[in-house]
């Protein structure tokens, strides 16, 4: 009676059989590489086909645009990774965010000295629609937080920040904690915030309130107002409306001044 | 619906921020030969038109004119879209309304058809980009187990496939980074045209001002910040004159190799001596320099101990270290 699976010659035959799965094995990751290039060649002939019919739609159509990213995030696909992506160069999608990131950085650069860094999501939106002009394609606020979340990549400290129902744009490097955060939006609704609101609202004691306050004093974040009627106001310039604030040049302002 | 109005109800509250202006129009009840139109019955007897930012008492002026001047029963008979339903003369008062309402049905519908349309070819599209994207994990997870020898040209081919995709890259073997040829090609454009740029702004500009600049020269076929990064990693393995620097705050910055570590410090060392001390922002005046880099020379001067710091509410001020 033979004994199967044991010896000398088992062990040969063992061997054998492994290095012919290796072998295999070797195959069969080369021959998915070869599958992947055609697969990839097809991919592309439908993106092609899809964009030939619906790329305008695409470029009109905000609620469309969030559809596509949805679906792209679901099955583990950044259309925005590079501008050499198929999605990029074949329906447009890549040059449409690439260039409101462009926009988006000069808006908050040309701020800065104001805002310290800082700005609502609202303002930004306005003033970049502005910058595009009036035959430009319109951008919705989904579009804006997609092109920021793409900035970050380049450091720099592009940051979303959640207040009241609406988001803060932070383009600085500041680093910003859960206590200044929270302060922020406090100051959200009236655009200012007062040490003793803080400790009311907040519970924090006075030099836990001071300290986060000078922070943002630091930064540039806020601005201190000594003269108000009972105590010292710190205003956010970021959260300044159209009913505080107007934009005046240089030459205005030295007229504005007795 | 005919209406008339019978009676202009005005409320307006303007002391209370909740509440806002209100201008409430009654209806005659139908009469039996109503045409038909948006709304066949409603069990309501009013209208009632909300202000919520202004606006009521121009529009309840306007309303009151047309109400009197009642021009809709004298508009000429616009050619009915649907002429099968229209046969009766006494159509002349509501084709008007009618004839717009079913305008916009129909473009909605046609606008609607073009979305959905194209949402069914969207969903057929991922289901074919899901597969690409199994498939490339099926290959990556082959690489990492290393079941199959890939050579390099080939890892590289499959980055370029993951690029073309948008599918993050999984395997981190660093041979040229993360990069691809296209990478590559980028790099050493960089390398040419942010030559004279960076001389201009003493050696060394931020990336998100790179990104600016190369794509509003580019106009078209524009860089992706992430290609921006990939590219700058490969400076240093192109042996091409250029640097990409990494800050503690975080700033990312290219920098020209020829503008050494050295210098930049002595240079601000020499700057703040010179003036007894200084803010980031009159350094930054001083080199014509943005805030940010200026800020990061001092923070830079500072860390290797030849500056030290005076950080108040007023600002932060550096003063040479003579300590």
């Amino acid at each position: 009676m033979h004994r199967r699976g044991v010896g000398a010659g088992a062990i040969a035959k063992k061997k054998l059989a492994e290095a012919k799965y290796k072998e295999r094995g070797t195959v069969l990751a080369e021959d998915q590489l070869a599958q992947m290039s055609k697969q990839l060649e097809t991919f592309k002939t439908h993106l092609e086909e899809f964009a030939s019919k619906h790329k305008q739609e695409i470029r009109k159509s905000a609620q469309f645009r969030v559809q596509f990213q949805d679906m792209c995030a679901t099955i583990g696909v950044d259309p925005l990774a590079s501008g050499k992506g198929f999605w990029s160069e074949m329906l447009g999608v890549g040059d449409f965010y690439y260039e409101l990131g462009v926009q988006i950085i000069e808006v908050c650069l040309a701020l800065k000295h104001r805002n310290g860094g800082l700005i609502t999501l609202e303002e930004l939106h306005q003033r970049v629609l502005k910058g595009r002009g009036k035959f430009a394609q319109d951008v919705s606020q989904d579009d804006l937080i997609r092109a920021i979340k793409k900035l970050k990549a380049m450091g720099n400290g592009f940051g979303i920040i959640p207040v009241g129902g609406t988001y803060l744009v932070q383009s600085v490097p500041a680093e910003l904690n859960m206590d200044h955060t929270v302060v922020l939006q406090l100051a959200e609704k009236k655009g200012f915030v007062t040490v003793s609101e803080i400790k009311s609202s907040l519970k924090w004691e006075t030099e836990r309130t001071c300290h986060v306050l000078d922070d943002l004093l630091k930064e540039g974040l806020a601005w201190l107002d000594g003269q108000a009627a009972g105590e010292p106001q710190y205003w956010l310039p970021a959260l300044f409306s159209e009913l505080y604030s107007q934009d005046v040049t240089p030459e205005e302002a030295s007229e504005m001044v007795p | 619906m005919k209406f008339e109005a019978f009676s202009l109800g005005n409320t307006e509250v303007s002391i209370a921020i909740i509440y806002c202006a209100k201008i409430v129009v009654h209806l005659h009840p139908a009469p039996s030969n109503k045409e038909p139109g948006p709304y066949q019955t409603s069990k309501y007897s009013y209208i009632k038109l909300s202000f919520k930012e202004h606006g009521q008492i121009e529009f309840s002026r306007r309303l009151s004119e047309e109400m009197t001047q009642k021009r809709w029963e004298r508009m000429p008979v616009s050619p009915p879209i649907n002429s099968s339903t229209t046969s009766q003369a006494g159509r002349t008062r509501a084709v008007g309304i009618v004839g717009i309402e079913r305008k916009l049905e129909e473009k909605r519908k046609e606008m609607d058809k073009n979305i959905s349309e194209a949402f069914e070819d969207l969903s057929k599209l991922m289901e074919k980009a899901k597969e690409m994207v199994e498939l490339s994990r099926s290959i990556a997870s082959k690489i990492k187990d290393k079941q199959g020898d890939i050579t390099e040209d080939e890892t590289i081919r499959f980055k370029s496939y993951l690029l073309s995709m948008g599918i993050a890259n999984p395997v981190t073997r660093e041979t040229h980074g993360s990069g691809t040829h296209y990478h590559m090609q980028l790099a050493k454009q960089l390398g040419e045209i942010m030559l004279a740029p960076l001389e201009e702004q003493g050696g060394m500009m931020a990336l998100t001002e790179v990104y600016c600049l190369v794509n509003r020269a580019r106009g078209m076929e524009l860089l992706s910040p992430e290609d921006l990064v990939n590219a700058c990693k490969m400076f240093e393995a192109l042996k091409l004159p250029l640097r990409l620097r990494i800050f503690d705050s975080g700033v990312m910055v290219i920098q020209l190799q020829s503008h050494s570590e050295e210098e930049i410090i002595a240079s601000a060392v020499d700057n703040v001596s010179e003036k007894g001390s200084l803010t980031s922002e009159e350094f930054a005046k001083l080199l014509g320099l943005s805030v940010l880099l200026s800020k990061e020379r001092l923070l830079l001067a500072e860390k290797m101990g030849h500056l030290c710091r005076d950080d108040s509410v007023e600002g932060l001020r550096f003063y040479p270290n003579l300590f």
